[in-house]
């Protein structure tokens, strides 16, 4: 053996001895197994870490030169555009990897959707999930108030004044939210604070314990079956791979396939202005300096809030509407024990639940196309029509999927 | 070949992604102009009229004089001589002396800065304001705009452009954002363009505030390529070490 290797290896060994460097290793990586039938809904987790890492080091950098005031917000973000080497290039990258987390993420969810992986055994996983998740929408909400543009300073108005239509309550918890009457240099401030110290730490806690769980329990697979239950004489199970280096190198696959869209984005679509809107990614109002004298004509979310935003304006009352919009988010929280099929994988359910989650995809898409548009009376019919398709498949799941015509499930993957 | 398949697919994808963002930017009740930021010429040529006629009442605070001098290629002396006409330095950024209460005795408002007013508004919004201002006595400065109703802004621009009447007696609210509004236009009194030279100056002056709001626009889509050039070899290296590592998994 070569003297450079032999020296690594030795000091491999001696941090070896006080730290338990190869036992994680092996558990989380090399001798971690994986069913050998993942799919391309499996790509996601993986780059839902690499986008964290990517939010984690362009907003590092951001924060050396971003201004948390109101004076100096609006303009410390066109300084960073302008006369910071690269400074577009990371603001762009934490543009539109904002856009591109939820994307990640709602894939993500919906894979455990296609494949039951929120079930038993995964409920803490599924859990723990659903934690990073409404994480990251405090996360964005709060991030999205920094550029100080128009949209900014109206989007964060109008949310937090939902919070004031809950009873008794609702006035000073919008009060607290704020530090003040109206959103003002005392809020941008605070969400400053939230949004590069508190949510980020919460987030990455998180992540780790979604990574433990998963760890502990194992990957579920597009099969649905627990790959632990066939195992060969030394314990391995028979339909699993070690994670490294199959998945690492199938994961580098995806990896680049991911940065050849995020990429394109950011240096060829990086406002994302797409026909009737006026930039999904960076909206137009928000090259606005914030104005609190002067509302915009049309207040809207960013895209990845509209399907939320959709219900909560189909729902007449003001209360009602921050009801069914805060319930709409946390029923997810609930699959686990509203799903009655003892099938996991859609491929061995019956119709049942196919159409049912048909359906809801397609209630959750035209929600928030309708949330990026203006209100009509025929959009609010169709929203309220999506909105009770979309509430429908969490209350009847637990009659629909227990007199659902499953199939029978193999002992093996199947591919 | 599932590799040129897959390669096949991403491309198909992009190019989707990327006409749906090229027919983005036109709005049918807006006249269309298109931007060429690599027309250094033209955007000279903005820069020249945005510091003569907007560059007094409007800032643009963002935006230095030698950025722009390196993006234009245009030279450290004539910038100073030609461009800049107070006692700022090249790397200053292009402010203004007028104060913000002399502003609103003026106009009533205090002119937006023009840094990246081509970001919030869009070039034919832009293109489309500076062809429709139109003689309205009952305003201050005597020109109303079919589409900003009412504006504050006196039409700067007139003695190049001329003084346009509106022809029809119908409703103006009818033409706002009428995309046959030039028909309710008529230039009555010519200025010191024609209406082709007058054209031709306001997609100059456009194209420049399109420059301005994004300086590094033009550059950033040309190291745009690159990278894609780059992911798309360094995907080819990934995918057959993936194909190598998994020959035996079946």
């Amino acid at each position: 053996m070569r003297k450079p290797i032999k020296i690594l290896i030795s000091l491999r060994d001696w941090v070896d001895a006080r730290f338990p460097l190869m036992k994680i290793w092996n558990e989380h990586l090399a001798q971690y197994y994986c069913p050998k039938n993942f799919n391309f809904w499996y790509f996601f987790g993986s780059l839902a870490l690499l986008v964290l890492i990517i939010q984690v080091l362009t907003g590092i950098w951001l924060t050396m030169n971003y201004k948390p005031s109101a004076e100096e917000a609006f303009a410390s973000v066109e300084y960073i555009m302008r006369d910071v080497n690269w400074g577009w290039l990371i603001r762009y990258m934490h543009s539109t990897g904002a856009s591109a987390f939820f994307i990640v993420i709602y894939l993500h969810m919906f894979r455990a959707l296609l494949y039951g992986s929120y079930k038993k055994p995964r409920e803490l996983l599924w859990l723990s999930g659903m934690g990073i998740y409404l994480l990251l929408m405090g996360e964005a909400f709060f991030g999205y108030l920094l550029p100080w543009g128009q949209m900014s300073y109206w989007g964060a108005q109008v949310i937090i004044s939902l919070f004031g239509a809950l009873p008794i309550i609702g006035d000073d918890l919008s009060l607290w939210i704020r530090g003040d009457f109206v959103v003002s240099d005392v809020t941008l401030n605070r969400f400053f604070s939230l949004h590069v110290i508190a949510f980020p730490l919460l987030i990455l806690a998180l992540v780790g314990f979604h990574i433990l769980a998963l760890h502990e329990v194992g990957s579920n697979n597009p099969d649905g079956i627990e790959i632990k239950k066939n195992k060969n004489s030394e314990g391995v199970p028979l339909d699993g791979i070690p994670f490294h280096p199959y998945y690492t190198v199938k994961d580098i696959v995806g990896a680049i396939v991911f940065l050849i869209f995020f990429f394109a984005v950011v240096f060829f679509a990086p406002e994302m202005r797409i026909p009737g809107t006026q930039g999904l990614f960076l909206e137009s109002a928000n090259f606005i300096q914030a104005n609190p004298l002067q509302t915009p004509e049309h207040i809207a979310p960013v895209w990845y809030f509209t399907p939320f935003y959709a219900i909560l304006r189909a729902v007449p009352s003001q209360l009602g509407g921050v009801i069914a919009m805060g319930l709409a988010v946390n029923l997810f929280l609930l699959l686990p024990w509203l799903d009655r099929s003892p099938v996991k994988s859609f491929r061995y359910r019956g119709r049942n639940y196919r159409i049912a989650l048909a359906l809801f995809v397609v209630s959750f898409l035209s929600l928030a196309w309708l949330g990026l548009q203006i209100v009509t009376p025929l959009y609010t019919w169709l929203a309220r029509f999506f909105s009770v398709v979309y509430f429908l498949f969490f209350f009847l799941m637990p009659f629909y999927t227990a007199s659902d015509r499953d199939k029978a499930v193999p002992d093996r993957v199947t591919d | 070949m599932k590799v040129y398949k897959l390669l096949n697919n991403i491309m198909l994808m992009l190019f989707f992604m990327f006409s749906v963002e090229a027919f983005a930017t036109s709005s049918s009740k807006l006249r269309h102009m298109k931007v060429d930021l690599s027309d250094q010429q033209s955007l000279q040529r903005g820069a020249k009229i945005f510091i003569n006629y907007c560059l007094s009442c409007h800032s643009a605070e963002y935006m230095r004089y030698n950025r722009m001098g390196q993006d234009l290629s245009i030279s450290g002396d004539v910038l100073k001589e030609n461009l800049m006409f107070g006692a700022e330095k090249v790397g200053d950024v292009m402010s203004i002396s007028m104060r913000q209460e002399d502003s609103i005795n003026y106009f009533g408002v205090i002119p937006p800065d023009l840094s990246v007013i081509a970001r919030s508004h869009g070039a034919d919004w832009l293109y489309t304001y500076f062809q429709t201002f139109y003689k309205d006595d009952s305003r201050p400065f005597g020109v109303n705009n079919l589409v900003y109703k009412d504006t504050a802004m006196p039409h700067v621009l007139w003695e190049l452009q001329g003084e346009q009447h509106l022809v029809s007696k119908e409703s103006v609210a009818a033409v706002y954002y009428d995309p046959s509004y030039s028909d309710f236009l008529e230039l009555v009194s010519p200025g010191r363009l024609t209406e082709k030279e007058y054209d031709r100056t306001v997609r100059d002056l456009v194209n420049y505030l399109v420059y301005m709001g994004e300086p590094i626009k033009l550059k950033r889509t040309k190291i745009g390529v690159w990278v894609m050039l780059y992911l798309f070899i360094l995907l080819l290296i990934a995918y057959m070490l993936k194909k190598d590592y998994w020959k035996d998994i079946h």
